[in-house]
C-alpha cells in the first residue's frame, strides 16, 4: 500500500503507568516495544485486538534508552542508563534476560544492529563507540574520537560503515572492519553553547540514510535561546552522502522543541518527529525544499518514534504514559477487521 | 608606604579589635559604626585568633536538584535515571553524579530537611544568603558580609568578603547593607590579575609615597573636625585597596603550581576552586564561588550530568586540600542553592522549582563530620523529619564558626539582630 502522509491519522493507543522514553517496531512488524521512566521494557502485540501488553521483568537499574532487534526479530536488545546491555527473547510469554553485559562507563544512549545482524553498536556518555557480537555479546572493537557524549548511532545499509553523532553535532563515519575513523559530517548547527546559562545543548538525536543511499539526515535542534527553559526549534539536516556537503536545513515553522529522530520513508520523503512547547508533530519533507510539505499534530508530547516495516504505521512514545500508532494513509484505505482500525 | 595616622593607630581602631575579642561590650565601641559588641564567645576568642576562622560557600546558581545530588531516590517515580552510590560514610548515599565528593563525605554533612517555602529565584537567593525573607524597603547583609565582620579582628586589611564567578572584575557590591562597604563583596573572575591593581608604570614609587602622605595629611586634618561614617567608609575602602595592591599576588592564580591547576581542572569552576583555596589560605574570611547553571526546567538529567560532572572533582579536591592542610576545623564549607527542584519530572525531562523539601551540603568548622540531619519521604515530596528553614541555616553557619548568632550588631545606636531571632542554630549538626 502506498503511503500518503497528508492523510495521516491516529489509529491506536496503548497505555502504560509511566511516561514513555523510546519505542521500536520489531523487524517482523508483529510487536512494538517501548521503554519507560519506571525502568520498564513494555511489549505490545500489534496483531492482537487488545494489544496484549506485556511488561518485561525489570532488569535495568535505571531507565532504558536504547532498543534494537536481531535481524530475524527473535532477540530484543535494550540498553540502559545503568551502563548495561540486556538481551531478551522478544516473543516469550515470560521473557527473562538472556544476557547482561556491563558495556560502558556511563549512560548508553544509543544502540544499533548491523544490516547483516552480526554486530551491535553502542555508545553514550563515555564517548566511546563499541561494537559487540550480537550472537554472544563479545566485544569486537571500540572506537574513540568523540569529544562529547554520543547521542546516536546508525549502520550504513552496506554494512561497511557505522555513523555516530555527538552533542557537538559531529557525525563520525567509522570503518566497521577496522574501527578506523574515515571522515566526519559537520552538523555543528545542531549544537548551541549558551554562554549566559553556561550549558551545551543539542546534539545529533537521530541519523538515517535515504533508500537510494544518497542523502544522510540528522535530527536535533537549533535556535536554543533558552536551553534550560526548553526554548529551541527542531532542525533536520540533510547531507549529500558522497560529498558530505550540507544540502538542506529542514525547518519546522510553528514547531518548537527538539527533533527527536529522522527516518527516510522507502518512498523517498523524510519523516521527522519533533516536539516541545508547541506540542508534538510528525513532519514530512521532500528533498527539494527546506520547508515541510506536511505536518501532523500528535496528542501530548512525543519523545521518540519509529516507522513500521509496512511503511504505513508510525509509533510514537509519549510523556503522557502512552504509545500511539499513526497511519500514513486515508482512513478508508485501512483493511477492514485490522486490529485497532480507526 | 605610610598609612594614614588615625586608621592605623587611633583609639577607635584599637577599641574595635578589643570589642571583637569580647573585652569591651558597649561603651566606646558601641558608638562606632557597626560596633561588634560581644559577638563572640569569650572562650573562643583566642581560638578565633589562632585558628583564623573562614567560610567557603559554593553557590549552585539556578536551583540544584537535590535528587541528582544530596538526596537521591533511585527506583521511585520521582527518582530519575541516576543511581545512588555509597560514600566514605557507611549508610550515606549520594547521586552517582558525585563520585569524587562521595569520597570526601567523612569531612562533610547533609541537611536533607530544608523547607524555605520559596520557589522564586530572587526571593530564594535572598533568603538563603541573608537568612531572612525579602521585604520591600529593607536590606539585610548577606552571610559573606556578616561573616567578614564577625571574623574581623580589627586588622582586616584585604577585603574579607570575596565572590568568585566568571567575568568578575574586582568591583564591589552593596550586599553588606548596613554593615557598610568595608564588608561588601569584591567580585573577581580569577582568570586574569585584578584590574587596576598595579601601580602605573609612569608613577614612580617615591612620587606615589609623597602623594599618599599628602592624602593622609588632608584626611587626618579633615577627620579632626568632620569625621563621619561616610569618611570612615572611604578610608577603609582606600586602605583595602592599598593593601590589595601590595598583596595582589594573593589573587594571582598563576602563582599556583601547574600540578595543582591540573588537579582542579582547566575550566572556570576548577580555576575558581583553586583560587578559593588560595584566598582562604591567605586569610580571606569569606569566599563564595558560583557555579552555573542548574535551572533545569528542560533536560534536567543531561544538564545535571554536564554541570555536576564539572563540579564534582574540583569541589572534592578543594575539600580534600582544606582537610589535608589542617584547615578543616577552622573552615566552614557550605554548598547551597536558592531552592531544590520538583520531584515530579516534567514533559521536557525537566524539573521545576521546589522550595518545599530539599538539601544542602555543609562541613568543616564545628559541623559534625559525616552527619545527616533531616529526612524526606520516599518520593522526596515532603520533609518528614528535621525540617529547617533558611533562618536556621544562617544561625547554624555563624554558630559553626564560633560566632554568637543570637547577638546583635549596633547600628547607629540601634541593636539589629545578626540573624533572624525567630530561628536558631541546628544544634543536632553542631559539635
Amino acid at each position: 500500500m502506498k503511503s500518503d502522509p497528508k492523510q495521516a491519522h491516529l489509529a491506536r493507543e496503548f497505555k502504560h503507568d509511566a511516561p514513555l522514553i523510546n519505542c521500536r517496531f520489531d523487524p517482523t512488524g508483529k510487536f512494538v516495544v517501548a521503554t519507560a521512566e519506571d525502568r520498564a521494557v513494555v511489549r505490545w502485540n500489534l496483531e492482537a485486538e487488545s494489544g496484549e501488553k506485556l511488561i518485561f521483568p525489570k532488569a535495568h537499574d535505571s531507565w532504558a534508552r536504547g532498543i534494537a532487534f536481531s535481524k530475524d526479530g527473535g532477540t530484543l536488545i535494550t540498553s540502559g542508563y545503568d551502563d548495561t546491555l540486556i538481551w531478551w527473547p522478544v516473543a516469550a510469554a515470560k521473557p527473562e534476560p538472556i544476557r547482561k553485559v556491563k558495556a560502558h562507563a556511563g549512560w548508553i544512549r544509543t544502540i544499533s544492529v548491523s544490516p547483516d545482524g552480526e554486530l551491535l553498536a553502542s555508545a553514550g556518555n563515555d564517548r566511546v563507540v563499541k561494537l559487540w557480537k550480537t550472537a554472544d555479546g563479545t566485544l569486537v572493537r571500540q572506537m574513540e574520537g568523540h569529544e562529547r557524549d554520543v547521542y546516536s548511532t546508525y549502520f550504513h545499509p552496506d554494512g561497511q560503515w557505522l555513523l555516530s553523532g555527538d552533542l557537538k553535532g559531529k557525525v563520525h563515519q567509522w570503518e566497521v572492519a577496522t574501527g578506523k575513523l574515515v571522515q566526519t559530517f559537520d552538523g555543528k548547527a545542531l549544537n548551541t553553547y549558551n554562554g549566559g546559562q553556561q550549558v551545551d545543548y543539542g546534539g545529533v538525536r537521530g541519523i538515517d540514510l535515504s533508500a537510494d543511499k544518497k542523502h544522510l539526515a540528522c535530527a536535533g535542534l537549533h535556535k536554543a535561546t533558552n536551553p534550560l527553559g526548553a526554548v529551541s526549534q527542531p532542525l533536520f539536516l540533510r547531507f549529500e552522502w558522497e560529498t558530505r556537503k550540507l544540502i538542506r536545513s529542514h525547518v519546522t515553522e510553528g514547531v518548537e522543541g527538539i527533533g527527536w529522530g529522522a527516518i527516510f520513508h522507502p518512498e523517498g520523503y523524510l519523516i521527522g518527529c519533533a516536539g516541545g512547547k508547541s506540542g508534538a508533530f510528525l513532519l514530512f519533507w521532500n528533498a527539494e525544499e527546506d520547508k515541510a510539505f506536511h505536518k501532523f499534530k500528535l496528542p501530548g508530547t512525543a519523545r521518540e518514534f519509529d516507522l513500521h516495516p509496512d511503511g504505513i504505521r508510525v509509533a510514537t512514545a509519549h510523556f503522557e504514559k502512552k504509545l500511539t500508532i499513526t497511519k500514513l494513509v486515508a482512513k478508508a484505505e485501512e483493511k477492514k477487521g485490522e486490529p485497532g482500525a480507526a | 608606604m605610610k598609612s594614614c595616622h588615625y586608621s592605623c593607630g587611633s583609639q577607635e581602631h584599637l577599641l574595635a579589635r578589643r570589642n571583637f575579642l569580647g573585652g569591651l561590650a558597649g561603651g566606646a565601641g558601641a558608638a562606632m559604626l557597626g560596633g561588634l559588641g560581644s559577638l563572640v564567645h569569650p572562650a573562643t576568642a583566642a581560638e578565633l585568633v589562632r585558628d583564623q576562622k573562614r567560610m567557603l560557600v559554593v553557590r549552585m546558581a539556578g536551583g540544584l536538584s537535590q535528587l541528582e545530588s544530596w538526596d537521591p531516590k533511585p527506583g521511585t517515580s520521582t527518582g530519575g535515571p541516576f543511581r545512588a552510590i555509597p560514600t566514605s560514610v557507611p549508610g550515606i548515599h549520594l547521586s552517582e553524579l558525585l563520585p569524587h565528593t562521595a569520597k570526601q563525605m567523612h569531612h562533610l554533612a547533609l541537611l536533607r530537611g530544608i523547607n524555605t517555602h520559596e520557589s522564586d529565584h530572587g526571593k530564594g537567593n535572598h533568603k538563603m544568603l541573608t537568612g531572612r525573607k525579602r521585604m520591600e524597603g529593607v536590606s539585610w547583609p548577606e552571610i559573606g558580609a556578616v561573616v567578614a565582620k564577625g571574623l574581623d579582628e580589627g586588622e582586616l586589611t584585604l577585603p574579607g568578603h570575596v565572590k568568585i564567578s566568571p567575568g568578575g572584575t574586582g568591583g564591589r557590591s552593596s550586599d553588606s547593607a548596613y554593615l557598610g562597604p568595608k564588608y561588601a563583596s569584591m567580585s573577581i573572575g580569577g582568570d586574569k590579575p585584578l584590574a587596576n591593581s598595579a601601580r602605573p608604570s609612569d608613577l614612580k614609587e617615591n612620587a606615589a609615597a609623597r602623594r599618599d602622605e599628602f592624602r593622609c595629611m588632608l584626611n587626618d586634618r579633615f577627620a579632626l573636625r568632620r569625621r563621619t561614617a561616610e569618611t570612615d567608609a572611604y578610608t577603609q575602602s582606600f586602605e583595602q585597596a592599598e593593601e590589595l595592591v601590595k598583596r595582589r599576588e594573593v589573587f594571582d592564580l598563576s602563582k599556583e603550581s601547574e600540578k595543582d591547576r591540573e588537579r582542579y581542572g582547566a575550566h572556570d569552576f576548577g580555576r575558581h576552586c583553586l583560587l578559593a583555596r588560595r584566598l582562604l589560605e591567605n586569610g580571606i574570611s569569606f569566599v563564595q564561588v558560583t557555579h552555573s547553571n542548574y535551572d533545569t526546567h528542560n533536560e534536567n538529567f543531561n544538564f545535571h550530568f554536564e554541570q555536576l560532572g564539572e563540579f564534582d572533582k574540583p569541589f572534592a579536591t578543594l575539600v580534600a586540600d582544606i582537610a589535608a592542610r589542617g584547615m578543616l576545623d577552622s573552615t566552614l564549607i557550605v554548598v547551597l542553592t536558592e531552592f531544590g527542584r520538583t520531584p515530579n519530572i516534567n514533559k521536557y525531562y525537566g524539573r521545576d522549582h521546589w522550595g518545599k523539601a530539599w538539601s544542602i551540603c555543609i562541613g568543616g568548622a564545628k559541623v559534625a563530620r559525616g552527619a545527616v540531619f533531616g529526612k524526606t519521604n520516599e518520593k522526596g515530596t515532603e520533609v518528614t523529619e528535621g525540617e529547617v528553614d533558611a533562618g536556621h541555616l544562617f544561625h547554624t553557619y555563624l554558630s559553626a564558626l564560633g560566632i554568637r548568632s543570637t547577638k546583635s550588631f549596633e547600628i547607629g545606636g540601634r541593636k539589629v539582630p545578626m540573624a533572624d531571632p525567630a530561628f536558631g542554630p541546628i544544634g543536632e549538626i553542631l559539635t
